[in-house]
């Protein structure tokens, strides 16, 4: 046995210090915020969702057309930024990336800490905009100039769209400090043996969306600086001449709105497969692991992970077919977008081969896994419509679209969140002192049925809402002054009603989901080093910084001193052999414990 | 009867298949070597030793694999404004009489900017001095053997050089500033043009002011840190974020100088 | 209840695909091809919809024959070629085939310009209601300026009234339109981004302030239509509706010629 030799006691290793910076903390300081993100927009959307089929019911208060589009911000933006940039990314990558690829540590941990409490800095300055008089910015979360860049636009677009700002700017930052930890973690502390070939799907996720990460915020970062200076130095970037704002004439120069959107949305596309990738790592792993089987061809989902990632780069104008774009422009784009159907495809495609005709064990983490496969599905088949012009032409903006994003992101992208907290909560929950536990799988499983099922009932109607026309942002669908009009949306009320009801079951839906979290944290099964059986680096027992006080675990690295002190990877992961009921780890370097 | 009598305990240590060398080990890998079996250590004990210990030069290249991913986003941000400063140049409107307007008035760049970028060449050519200075092998095996710091030694005053440098840079940059807004270009007054250079050489001057920071701190550094390895950590990625700021005002330069 | 132009969607299968799925009445020219390909679309993604959940419950319900983990080399890649390869060319095809029709209707309705021989009609976009103006007997368009917006004063563009052309200008805020005729629609916003659409004649177009966007189409069927912003705007978003009236040719001459001289005197 090796001692480590003791370092001595500085500002830079103190107990406070380590905790502080401790990889596995600051991914629970993750989760921790991205829950209290997920709670809040929930609740604002089941606020909005109310309103639209109720108006005059009173939520605190009234809500006016202006509260109704704050709230549309909020929610955008707390769920796109706060729950799904940062819970898969950097809660969990935080939590698991290290352990997965065999390192200590992330390789920047002051580095890690510093994105951490900037971005929960940016959260409370988001939040801190509702209490501000005039009311949270209205421009919604892609703040579209002129709207965002001329205060008197419209209440809370002054300090409520400063507010905005200041937080999505803090928020990028820390995404980028966070993403250029990810990238070094990934390429320079993998263990010996782990290849890239090697590297769970998982990682390869992560590795993408940060890369994509810091490709697409530090553009979002320019963007928003311009709409600053537009909103407060004078300058013109994307406010035109002789504009015209509740009776301010601007005077300035001539700037283009048009010139906002392309900035956005080069951050934006990247930004929703940021929110995806992980996900989709995860639910291949997920599905081999409880199928007991490989991930199918392993390689072409690196490849088209990368790919994935590429692509999205390229895509941006679909969201500006009917923006003002020049149409060829428009063509272009319709077919790089329908280009990045393929590589998803094919991830579909191994999907359903890696569990066909294998009878996997169905626990909660599988559950939400497949729930994830067949969300992505959904939603994703939507996008090829989207993704034409000439159909855009018609359904841009109408609630289709908002079928499509939440069925694949918000949905997907969620059920693989609840995935990773189902299948990671040893993980979570492991400490110095305390043991991992598992959730309850009684719980877990009238969660997921219940999510799915109000998922779908929420989401499916609104494709038929937004092919009747219904347009998105709409604080209302009575008191429409125009008769033809009126018609068209009174036409729609309805089946928003169902909406409505199926969004309140979904989000009560949730309630075993929390009832599961606080109670297992407690009183959960203690679970054993690997109790999914599982073959990636994360769950080898041994002797680490945050060891298990079990007796098993510490017994068999008694015996394999020098295997259990130092991490080696012996081959890929996932390799399950279902007939003989056996794995092999990464880690172990013969057959089967 | 093996050609290299080993010690007992070595032999008991299992070895792998994959190494052919044969039994007898081979040479320490050096850091420039590419693992094909990741980012860790192969072969002999490295791996034995803590993480972030095990090849030499293993922290530094994870330093400067940090900052070129920092220097990536940095790089999209100004792809970002500079952008928006082509696009600006070639917008034009339609105004209420039918003609074809296009606001964009050049504007002529302070002669002193040419000077300003001299001196921030010459700054890199200083902090490349530096830089070389930490890793001077001679001076770095003398630290080693705790024959005092003579890489901090030569080092420093180069350091000093990049930022009296740098100040001056900055300097030159404010003056540039204020010569504009004395030809009645102030950031107020300026149309879009002018609020495109500012916005670049703001935004440049910022990163380079963190720059400095940078430098500041690795002079610091060079006091604090016992370690020579920390200390060429610190001058390394002061010395590269330095260089390409230096590039990276290069390109900005000649866009705003000859593409108006 | 939705309508339809009867000659043209009148073929009882065409009808029941169409009943499925809730799109408004269609009154424009180009609006059944694009209903058509949306039609397409929307079965199509249902099929595959059906069809991978199928593949995906199917094999979970199956219970697997033989060992399906280890295999070898030729087998691996025989498999591949069934579950990948073989189904991406088949989507490729697909797609590309969709794309393919979806860029020649984009094309016809977006390459190129309107007839030269189009109506001309001007709709600006304002917080938060469209106006709509007509030329007039010169067929010019007059000046405005930002400047002379006054809508308290009934003046909401800002037209210049010492330009002569401005004095025949017929600025309303219901858009009213011949049935038969090509329309050039003009769209401007005042302030901030705004939507033009028009479901019913499946018409949809930011109007952004500082530029003036083209969009054409032809109305066929009479009716009253209903346009809709959906770019948001503000507070007033849901309100900024208007009103699309499809009239005949004569009725149309009157209303101008109606409103002609009111905007003369």
């Amino acid at each position: 046995m090796n001692p480590q030799p003791q370092a001595p006691l500085t500002t830079a290793n103190s107990p406070l210090t380590t905790v502080l910076t401790d990889h596995r903390t600051i991914g629970r300081q993750y989760l921790a915020l991205s829950l209290i993100a997920v709670a809040i927009g929930t609740l604002l959307s089941l606020a909005m969702r109310i309103h639209l089929v109720w108006p005059d019911v009173a939520i605190f208060r009234q809500i006016l057309p202006e509260d109704y589009l704050a709230l549309v911000t909020l929610h955008g933006t707390l769920m796109v930024f706060f729950v799904l940039t940062t819970a898969p990314q950097a809660g969990f990558g935080n939590l698991i990336l290290p352990a997965q690829i065999g390192a200590r540590g992330m390789a920047f941990p002051v580095l890690n800490a510093a994105s951490f409490w900037i971005t929960a800095l940016a959260l409370l300055t988001l939040l801190s905009s509702i209490l501000v008089p005039a009311g949270a910015a209205i421009s919604g979360w892609t703040a579209y100039p002129p709207l965002s860049a001329v205060a008197g636009a419209g209440p809370g677009q002054a300090l409520g769209m400063d507010l905005w700002l200041a937080s999505i700017g803090l928020f990028a930052i820390g995404a980028m400090g966070s993403a250029i930890n990810t990238l070094s973690t990934v390429i320079r502390m993998r263990c010996e043996g782990m290849t890239w070939e090697r590297l769970p799907l998982t990682v390869w996720g992560w590795f993408t969306a940060a890369l994509l990460s810091i490709l697409a915020f530090s553009v979002l970062l320019a963007a928003l600086l311009l709409l600053f200076c537009d909103r407060h130095a004078g300058t013109s970037f994307f406010v035109p001449a002789g504009d015209l704002v509740s009776g301010a004439l601007h005077t300035g120069g001539n700037g283009s709105p048009l010139l906002w959107l392309h900035l956005f949305w080069f951050f934006g596309h990247p930004e929703v497969y940021i929110a995806i990738l992980p996900g989709m790592g995860l639910t291949s792993m997920l599905l081999a692991n409880f199928s007991r089987r490989r991930v199918f061809a392993y390689k072409l989902m690196i490849a088209t992970t990368l790919l994935i990632g590429f692509l999205g780069i390229l895509v941006w104008g679909h969201h500006m077919f009917v923006a003002g774009l020049n149409p060829f422009a428009g063509s272009a784009f319709s077919v790089s977008t329908m280009a990045i159907a393929l590589p998803a495809a094919a991830k579909v495609l191994s999907w359903i081969a890696t569990t066909w005709r294998s009878r996997p064990e169905y626990k909660t983490p599988m559950l939400f896994a497949l729930g994830f496969v067949s969300l992505f599905i959904t939603g994703g088949l939507t996008g090829p419509i989207l993704a034409q012009p000439i159909l855009d032409e018609y359904l841009h903006n109408t609630f289709f679209v908002v079928a499509h994003f939440h069925l694949i992101m918000a949905m997907a992208g969620v059920f693989s969140l609840f995935a990773a907290t189902y299948y990671w909560f040893p993980q979570i929950t492991q400490a110095c002192t305390r043991p991992g536990r598992l959730m309850s799988e009684r719980l877990g499983r009238m969660h997921f049925w219940g999510t799915l099922v109000g998922a779908y009932a929420t989401f499916l109607p609104m494709h038929l809402t937004g092919l009747a026309g219904e347009p998105r942002h709409y604080a209302q669908l009575t008191g429409i002054p125009n008769a033809a009009a009126a018609r068209l949306l009174a036409g729609t009320i309805a089946l928003n009603k169902h909406i409505t009801y199926a969004a309140i079951f979904l989000a009560m839906a949730q309630i075993p989901f929390l009832v599961n979290l606080a109670r297992s944290c407690f009183r959960g099964a203690i679970a054993g080093p690997n109790p999914w059986r599982s073959t990636t680096l994360e769950w080898r027992p041994g002797p680490d910084a945050d060891a298990i006080g079990d007796s098993a675990a510490s017994a068999q690295a008694g015996a394999a001193s020098d295997e259990a002190a130092v991490v080696v990877v012996h081959r890929a992961p996932c390799d399950y052999d279902e007939v003989e009921n056996s794995f092999r780890p990464q880690w172990c370097a013969d057959a089967n414990p | 009867m093996p050609a290299i009598v080993t010690p007992p305990d070595i032999e008991r240590r299992p070895r792998r298949n994959e190494e052919n060398d044969g039994g007898h080990g081979r040479r320490p890998p050096n850091g420039r070597d590419q693992k094909r079996t990741g980012g860790g250590g192969d072969n002999d004990n490295w791996n034995d030793r803590p993480e972030r210990q095990r090849r030499p030069g293993q922290r530094l290249s994870t330093y400067r694999l940090g900052l070129f991913f920092a220097l990536g986003a940095v790089f999209m941000f100004f792809i970002g404004i500079v952008s928006v400063f082509f696009v600006s140049q070639t917008t034009g409107r339609i105004d209420a009489y039918n003609r074809y307007i296009n606001a964009w008035l050049p504007t002529t760049i302070p002669p002193i900017l040419w000077l300003n970028t001299a001196v921030l060449l010459l700054s890199s050519v200083t902090v490349e001095m530096a830089r070389r200075h930490m890793f001077h092998e001679i001076d770095a095996m003398e630290e080693w053997f705790g024959l005092g710091k003579p890489t901090s030694r030569r080092a420093l005053p180069w350091l000093a050089a990049t930022l009296a440098l740098g100040s001056l840079f900055l300097a030159g940059q404010m003056l540039a500033w204020h010569q504009l807004a004395v030809e009645g270009i102030s950031f107020r007054l300026a149309g879009t043009s002018g609020h495109s250079f500012y916005i670049i050489t703001y935004a440049h001057a910022f990163h380079l002011f963190a720059g400095v920071g940078g430098l500041i701190a690795a002079v610091i550094g060079l006091f604090a840190f016992r370690r020579v390895e920390n200390r060429q950590i610190m001058v390394d990625c002061a010395a590269w974020y330095w260089h390409s700021m230096g590039a990276l005002w290069l390109g900005l330069f000649a866009i705003l100088a000859f593409c108006q | 209840m939705p309508r339809y132009p009867s000659d043209v969607l009148g073929s009882p299968p065409y009808a029941l695909l169409l009943a499925l799925w809730p799109l408004p009445g269609d009154a424009s020219a180009h609006g059944p091809a694009l209903d058509a390909h949306l039609l397409l679309n929307l079965w199509i993604a249902l099929g595959l919809l059906a069809l991978a959940h199928a593949l995906l419950l199917g094999g979970l319900l199956v219970r697997g024959r033989r060992a399906v983990g280890q295999d070898e080399e030729a087998h691996a890649a025989r498999r591949l070629w069934r579950a990948q390869y073989l189904p991406l060319a088949g989507l490729t095809l697909l797609f590309g085939f969709l794309t393919l029709r979806a860029e020649r209707l984009w094309a016809g309705a977006r390459y190129t310009g309107a007839d030269l021989t189009a109506m001309q009609v001007e709709v600006t976009g304002v917080q938060f209601a469209w106006y709509f103006r007509y030329p007039g007997d010169d067929g010019l368009f007059g000046r405005t300026d930002p400047g002379l917006v006054a809508a308290g004063e009934g003046n909401p563009l800002g037209l210049d009234a010492n330009d002569v052309h401005a004095a025949d200008d017929i600025v309303s805020s219901e858009l009213v339109l011949p049935a038969g005729r090509e329309v050039d629609l003009r769209l401007r916003a005042q302030d901030v981004i705004h939507g033009f659409s028009v479901p019913e004649m499946r018409l949809k177009q930011n109007a952004v302030p500082g530029q003036t966007i083209h969009i054409h189409f032809t109305p066929t069927a009479p009716g009253n239509y209903a346009i809709l912003c959906t770019q948001v705007c503000g507070l007033g978003h849901y309100r900024m509706s208007a009103g699309l009236r499809v009239v005949t040719p004569e009725e149309f001459a009157a209303w101008l010629a109606r409103h002609g001289k009111a905007a003369r005197r």
